[in-house]
């Protein structure tokens, strides 16, 4: 590990003073907190900060439910708000993107701010073996894009990185419309979800549109009747403890069996978690188990990008969007 | 760097038995002393890079300890390096295989993953603290039982992830135990055993919890 000083402020108004920089690569002062993503980074030497700040302890971990919805504190663990009645009960794809994320030891240790902030798993970013990742070292190239990219994204790339968001959460949060409160030394700023993540474009290593010092303090969730009627559904190579293919969250709204409004937001194919509204209104009035579904989940690749190996995600997310919309649609 | 001295004794044995070295133009005196002048700046470097330590206090199986560290160390390498628990293991070091799970304040946690720093104050159970003195825990009977492992090595490992798996209740049946102990991977492949006998472990656990 690149030698760093690390700091354990006694209050959150110090650590947001530090100037930590969430999502970028290149960042000298860095933020941790379940530690679970950035003690990786840091062993592998992916990222080198000269200065740790620890957010333990600093940050709310509540699980709270209102009238208007579900706020998440920050350092909430997965495996409490996955295991929370009101998560379970009222918003299932966040529970069921949770579960079917990590092993029950990470998901004990990493919180909801950090696992919205986790880096890519492209082993061309986590092996600093490999000299092209211009996500880890801008203008070295893509060794990804010639390379064995079978993980990779076909939404949202660039000829500079194709590199997959690896979160389950944040595609089930994405697709619940869910807003973040984010905090700075100047104060307090809101931000939907969608505007976190910053596709690649020529800039890939840098991920987040946070600025320096700012943390994400909660995240919140609108109530909704879709909420209520939702699935997440994960395909991978092994049936636990790995990351998605493809993954999809789904909310609806029915009207008998007819669908009266559809949320769909997709994993493993997107270099940001990625709603795919073109579906969403496809979907509306449409009648569960009719050969419909499939026509409008042919919309999801609408721009889609393959490179190789990675060509099958392509016909596989229509596939899994309708069987995630049949799931979460025959559920009471 | 341990391994310095024992290049350098192979390349002088090399010479003293007649030179087994293709490269017959590099002396061992030359090796050496080149050797020792990287060595020296090297160390140099690094002396300028290690961070300064930092006040530690880790509460392990009961007992406190006041540690200074560096702040890169792991929990896992606190444990084994400085409190000499080197019944956690270190299998991979990034999170992957389980092998150093040990409890933090009753949860399983993956201590490689874990800054020793940043567990300060909190409660953290070994294997070494699962059953203190006293007979062994239902658990690790049931995996002698059951010969649950072959080379040994991720047993602690799946023991502690175990104990938990039974406690949060999540060893209701085979299927449940595989899913929720998908955190420990067995390299002999002693899974069908690792899940019985975390069966019967919880056949054991289950009228004590009642009671």
């Amino acid at each position: 590990m690149h030698p760093f000083t690390l700091e354990r402020p006694r209050d959150l108004g110090t650590a947001l003073g530090s100037g930590a920089q969430s999502g970028r690569t290149d960042a000298s002062v860095e933020y941790i907190a379940g530690g679970t993503d950035m003690v990786q980074l840091l062993q592998e030497g992916v990222l080198r900060p000269n200065r740790l700040v620890s957010l333990a302890g600093l940050l709310d971990h509540r699980i709270e439910m209102n009238d208007r919805g579900l706020r998440l504190g920050a350092a909430a663990t997965m495996a409490d708000v996955a295991a929370h009645p009101a998560v379970v009960q009222q918003f299932p794809v966040i529970a069921e993107a949770l579960l079917a994320s990590a092993s029950p030891q990470v998901r004990n240790q990493a919180t909801m701010g950090g696992n919205l902030l986790q880096r890519t798993r492209c082993p061309y970013f986590r092996d600093v073996g490999y000299t092209a990742c211009n996500k880890r070292m801008p203008g070295s190239g893509c060794a990804a894009i010639d390379g064995d990219n079978r993980w990779h994204a076909v939404l949202g790339t660039s000829d500079q990185c194709i590199a997959v968001h690896p979160s389950d959460l944040a595609v089930a949060l994405v697709a619940l419309d869910a807003t973040l409160e984010v905090r700075s030394a100047n104060g307090q700023r809101t931000m939907a979800l969608t505007d976190l993540h910053r596709l690649p474009g020529d800039t890939p290593h840098i991920e987040a549109a946070l600025q320096p010092g700012e943390a994400i303090a909660a995240i919140f969730v609108p109530a909704s009747p879709a909420a209520r009627r939702s699935h997440y559904l994960k395909l991978r190579t092994r049936a636990s403890f790995e990351f998605a293919l493809v993954s999809v969250a789904v909310a609806l709204n029915m009207n008998g069996q007819r669908i009266s409004e559809a949320r769909v937001a997709l994993g493993g194919v997107g270099t940001k978690p990625w709603r795919v509204p073109a579906v969403e209104s496809a979907l509306s009035g449409m009648t569960l188990g009719s050969a419909d579904v499939r026509t409008a989940a042919m919309r999801a690749s609408q721009g889609a990008q393959g490179r190789g190996y990675n060509d099958f995600k392509i016909e596989l997310m229509q596939r899994a969007i309708v069987r995630a919309i049949e799931t979460a649609g025959a559920r009471a | 760097m341990s391994f310095d001295p024992k290049r350098r004794d192979l390349l002088k044995l090399s010479a003293v038995t007649g030179g087994v070295l293709a490269m017959s133009d590099v002396w061992p005196d030359d090796a050496e002393a080149g050797q020792a002048a990287a060595t020296q700046a090297a160390s140099a470097a690094d002396a300028q890079d290690v961070p300064e330590p930092i006040d530690v206090v880790l509460r392990v199986n009961g007992r406190e300890h006041r540690l200074a560290l560096d702040p890169r160390t792991t929990l896992l390498d606190a444990l084994r390096e400085h409190l000499n628990l080197t019944g956690s293991k270190k299998g991979c070091g990034l999170g992957q295989c389980g092998a150093c799970t040990v409890l933090m304040d009753g949860k399983r946690v993956k201590s490689c993953l874990s800054l020793a720093a940043l567990a300060d104050g909190r409660d953290v159970t070994t294997i070494e603290g699962l059953a203190p003195g006293g007979p062994l825990h239902p658990l690790q009977t049931a995996f002698i039982e059951r010969d649950a492992f072959q080379c040994g090595y991720c047993t602690p490992g799946q023991i502690m992830a175990g104990v938990a798996c039974i406690e949060e209740g999540h060893a209701g049946s085979a299927d449940e135990i595989r899913e929720w102990m998908s955190g420990n991977i067995c390299r002999c492949g002693a899974y069908d055993n690792i899940v019985a006998a975390i069966q019967d472990a919880t056949r054991v656990a289950a009228p004590a919890r009642k009671g």
